[in-house]
Formats: C-alpha cells, structure tokens, sequence
C-alpha cells in the first residue's frame, strides 16, 4: 500500500503532536461502503413500508391477529391516538407510531410515520419494487466486498482480533466507554470492539437478515424448507426480520456517534479518498523519535 | 472546543435538510417511468432466480390439522357485490359451472356437483398475504393439471388466466372501502377498494394504495366495471399442489373466502389465489385483457410474479 510520513510539528499545551497519513481504505471498501450504505437506507425504509401493511409481529407460522407480539394500531377518537402494544401492554405513541400525519396534513392510520417510510404515502407496490431492487444490489455489493476482503486479506486484517487485542479486551471497554479512542500506532487497526461488532454485523446480522428475508417467500419456502425450520415459521421470520433490522439501526447509529466523536473529517476522508490521519502523542521532554511501525 | 456546538449544529442542520431533500427527490424518482422500470427488474430478478432454484415438483410445505388456523382471514371481496353471483349464492350455486377455454382443443363446462366427483386433491396450506400475514387452511378441490389435460392445450398455450365474479372496480366503494385517508382522498372515486383488506374491527388490518397511477388509468378506461382476474403460467398451471379448491377445513367454501371454487396456486403470494373463480381461459399472452399485466393486482402495479 502506498504510505507517506508527512510529520508536521503543531505544539499543544505540554505536549507535542504528530501527524501521520495513513493510506487507509482502499478503493473497493470505500466504494462498496457508500453502496452499502444507500442499500441499507432504501432497504429500511422501504421496509417499513411494507411492514405498514400489516404493522404486526407474531411467532410461528401464522398470525393471530388477536395475541400480536407487537402491533400498531389507531383508536377510534377524534382525532385518532396511536397505540402501540407490545407483549400485550398498550402504549400511547400518537404522532409516531399508530396513528401519524400524512403528507396531505391529516392524521392517517399508518404503523410508521411518512417521514420513515419509502415512498412516503402508503403504498405496499411501490414499497415492494424499491425493497426488492435494493436487496438485490445489497447482496451483490456485500458479496463483492467479501470476494474483495477475502482475497486481499483486508477482511482478516479488519475484523479478526488479535491475541493480545483479545487479552486486553477489559482495557479496550474501558476506553471505549470513556470516549478515548485510540492514538499511533494503536489507531492503524481496528481496536478489538470495532471488529467483534463488524464481525458479528458481517456474519450474524447481515445474512441472518437476507435469509429471514427470503423464509418468507413462498417460493423460497417450497425450494428450501429448512428456512422455516431454522426460524421456526414464516411470521417468525418475518418478526427476526423486523429485530435484526432494528439491530443494524442500532449498529449504524453507534457507528455514526463514534464516527462524529472520533473526528468526523478525519472519518470522512478516509472513507472518501482514503486517506487517515494518525495522531501521534510525543512527551515534550526527552521525546525523541518513536519506532515507526 | 467551543467550535464544536456550532459544528454538531451546522452538521445536524445540513443532514436533516438533506434528509428532507432525499425523501421528496425519492417520491419524485419512485414516480418517474424510468425509474419504475428500473426498480421492476429487481423484481423481474425475482423471477428468473426462484424459476431457477425451483424444480417444477418442488412442492410448498404442508402442514397438519393441528396447524389448522381457528379462523381463515378473508380479504378483499368478501361478498361480490355483482346480482348474477348473488343469485347464484343464493340458490347454493346449483346453477354454476365452471368454462374451461381458449387455446384449448376441447372446451368444457362442468357444474359444481360434477366438479366434486373428480379425482380431488387435499392440502393443508399456508396462505401468505402480500400485507405480511399468514392463515394456514385445508384445502380440496380438483387438480388444474387435470381439467387442462381434458381440455387438451393448443401448442401456442402459454398462460391460464382465471375470471373470476367479483367487480372491484365500480365507481363508487362498495362497502367500508378500507382506511383510505391518505389513498383515496386523492385518488379518483375508480378503485372501489384499493387494498386488499377491508378495514376489518381489530383495527390490525391496513390497507395500501395499490399503485394510483394505475386506478386513475381505470378509471378513464370508463364505464364497465372491472372484475377481478389473474393469470398463471404453465410451471404453475401443472404443479401438483395447484387446484382447483371447492373445500375449506373439510366443509364447503364460504363466501368470504371465494365460493364456489377459488384457486389454490401454492408457492405463490394470497393475490394469485383468485377467488370465485367462473371462467378459465387458456391464452398465449395477457396483454389485451385488464391493463394489460396479467391480473387485477397487477394492473394496480404488483409484480405479475408473486414467488416472494
């Protein structure tokens, strides 16, 4: 890879620091990042959608209709609540989720909100075509990005921990939690949290949510029915589809906090153009060069 | 790091104007007939890749009586509105028959009653809503494959196209008519239910548009109401577990769920399970019939394939 040391000495309060670039996601993560990222976006979204058809979880094979594990629902008042129940306990959630206004300024009876949903006004087709196209493009990026990771050993490089990352796990959380990312050399490499969860998104998440996706097609039913088996019917699959998604909306929002908080320019260019910047900490006194890795 | 508030703000503002931005150019886009098209070969993928994966004997799963759903969800017609079907209900449809047609060498009529003396097929199913929920029911009826068979196929036979006795499309709702508050207030009074539900007590159900396009496009084709229809290719024609279903749970079909006879085409989605089925006409291609895309559903902008 190529790599440059351009040091540039900027004086701080008792400390000198180093700058340091570092050639850091080469073109195909950051091309299929941003991919991901739109896929996953659409996909969300247009999920929701489709969830509004019929904005209720069950397990098994059947729905109940009367004993949801979750449901969104709108009252009878004027104007309507929202209500939202889960494991039978009722919320009241108007505005949100239930009960919301539509995009002609009316409270319309709708599970998610039109600000959260694609298209935005109730539409199951419309929400169907944008979910399906972009599950397809999803699936060929993220195969393209593994063939990539594989075969550069980039995907081993990023997200298997090392020995001594996994000794110092307790450390890392510390650290973690305290908002003090990591300096150096230490910052060249994912620390051992950023690759447990790539590791658990990349082969957990990801494809337990492309294969509850396809256990509640039943076609897909017909010519694999393990995939029932393995989620134990289809409106379980269909609940596990709805949790993991809720996951990775978790995930992405801790990714983008950390992102934000670590150096949000710094973050962005690297998975714009490349390159990172690394931030070396030198004790004024006596600090001479630091072996370079 | 007095800076940073100032920043975080500038970039919260900037995401969620962007945010706002991205949702209207969406719709726009979602909207365009380029777009559309593009986002249908995702569907047209769909397709090809389940046509690959399934044999033509791959069979959907079936379940047993202690699956049995308490009670089958009925959805979009549940009491056709239209008199001849009425009458017929009404004398226990003694008086129907089922025409087989089209690019067939043999035409036939049967009645009900000589429906149920040919060799019959029993399944216990599960009927998967495009919504998103699932009833699993017991179903007997004949075999398609059979009566195609009898009817003997034409070479240039492609497609079986079900018309069935329910009007969807009358001018004014038929009854309840589902939500709407958001769909129909815009839309031309043409699609009389633009869901497949009717907004049924629980509240649980929720209707969708249902493409509006395609009901403003009905509703300037004018007067004659549009019965609901749909249509199959021969992979699905000729499955096994494609019948012909006269029976629900052991007793007669009722109403609601599409008496006297409906399709069973498991492996498939519930809107290509036509209800009330009267005529099936064997065709080369689907284009002259509806809008043109093979069924009611689809004339409305749901996929023609309905696998997943």
């Amino acid at each position: 890879m190529a790599r440059t040391d351009l040091t540039r000495s900027a004086p701080e309060i008792g400390e000198i620091e180093r700058r340091r670039w570092m050639f850091r996601h080469p073109a195909v993560i950051r091309i299929t990042h941003w991919v991901n990222a739109v896929c996953l976006l659409v996909l969300l979204m247009s999920g929701l959608q489709i969830f509004n058809a019929h904005p209720a979880l069950y397990w098994g094979n059947v729905s109940t209709f009367d004993t949801p594990l979750m449901a969104m629902s709108s009252t009878e008042d004027e104007p309507p609540k929202g209500v939202t129940t889960v494991f039978g306990r009722g919320f009241e959630t108007t505005g949100w989720l239930g009960s919301s206004t539509g995009s002609n300024g009316e409270p319309a009876d709708r599970g998610f909100p039109a600000w959260a949903t694609l298209p935005s006004d109730q539409d199951l087709t419309g929400g169907r075509s944008w979910h399906f196209f972009f599950a397809w493009a999803f699936v060929l990026n993220g195969l393209a990005y593994l063939l990539y990771g594989l075969v550069s050993g980039q995907l081993r490089f990023r997200v298997i921990p090392s020995r001594d990352q996994l000794r110092h796990f307790g450390a890392s959380v510390r650290e973690h939690l305290t908002l003090r990312f990591p300096q150096g050399d230490e910052a060249k490499r994912y620390n051992v949290i950023q690759k447990l969860t790539y590791l658990v998104v990349l082969f957990v998440l990801l494809p337990v949510q492309v294969l509850a996706g396809l256990a509640m097609s039943p076609a897909m039913n017909a010519a694999f029915p393990f995939l029932l088996t393995l989620f134990d019917g289809r409106q379980s699959a269909r609940t596990v589809h709805f949790v993991v998604a809720a996951l990775l909306v978790l995930f992405v929002v801790v990714h983008v906090a950390l992102v934000l908080l670590s150096g949000f320019w710094n973050n962005m260019r690297g998975m714009l153009t490349g390159w990172f910047v690394i931030e070396r900490k030198v004790e004024p006194a006596g600090a001479t060069e630091q072996p370079r890795a | 790091m007095s800076r940073l508030p100032s920043r975080r703000a500038l970039l919260t503002g900037a995401s969620a104007t962007a945010a706002a931005a991205m949702l209207g150019g969406c719709d726009r886009l979602g909207n365009a007939a380029w777009f559309q098209r593009t986002l249908k070969t995702g569907e047209d993928a769909n397709l090809f890749v389940q046509r690959l994966l399934l044999t033509e004997r791959s069979l959907a799963p079936e379940y047993t009586a202690a699956d049995l759903s308490p009670w089958f969800k009925p959805n979009g017609t549940e009491d056709p509105p239209d008199k001849d079907y009425k009458a017929l209900a009404k004398g226990k449809f003694a008086k129907y028959h089922l025409e087989v047609g089209g690019l067939v060498e043999a035409p036939f009529r049967l009645s009900l009653a000589e429906l149920r003396t040919l060799p019959a097929r029993t399944q216990i199913t599960r009927h998967d809503c495009v919504e998103g929920w699932s009833a699993i029911g017991q179903w007997t009826g004949v075999p398609l494959a059979d009566l195609l068979t009898r009817a003997k196929l034409k070479p240039e036979a492609r497609y079986v196209v079900f018309h069935c006795a329910d009007t969807m499309d009358q001018g004014n709702p038929l009854e309840g008519g589902g939500d709407g508050a958001e769909t129909d207030a815009a839309a031309p009074a043409g699609n009389a239910n633009p869901a497949m539900t009717k907004q049924s007590g629980d509240g649980e159900s929720r209707t969708d548009s249902g493409g509006q396009q395609a009901s403003e496009e009905s509703a300037v084709s004018g007067g004659a109401p549009v019965r609901y229809y749909e249509s199959i290719d021969l992979v699905d024609a000729f499955h096994p577990q494609t019948i012909l279903a006269y029976d629900l749970n052991g007793k007669a079909l009722p109403v609601s769920n599409g008496a006297p006879l409906r399709l069973r085409v498991e492996r498939n989605l519930g809107y290509k399970q036509a209800k009330y089925v009267m005529r099936i006409e064997v065709v080369e291609g689907f284009a002259h019939l509806g809008e043109g895309k093979g069924g009611y559903w689809e004339d409305q902008g749901y996929a023609w394939y309905a696998g997943i």
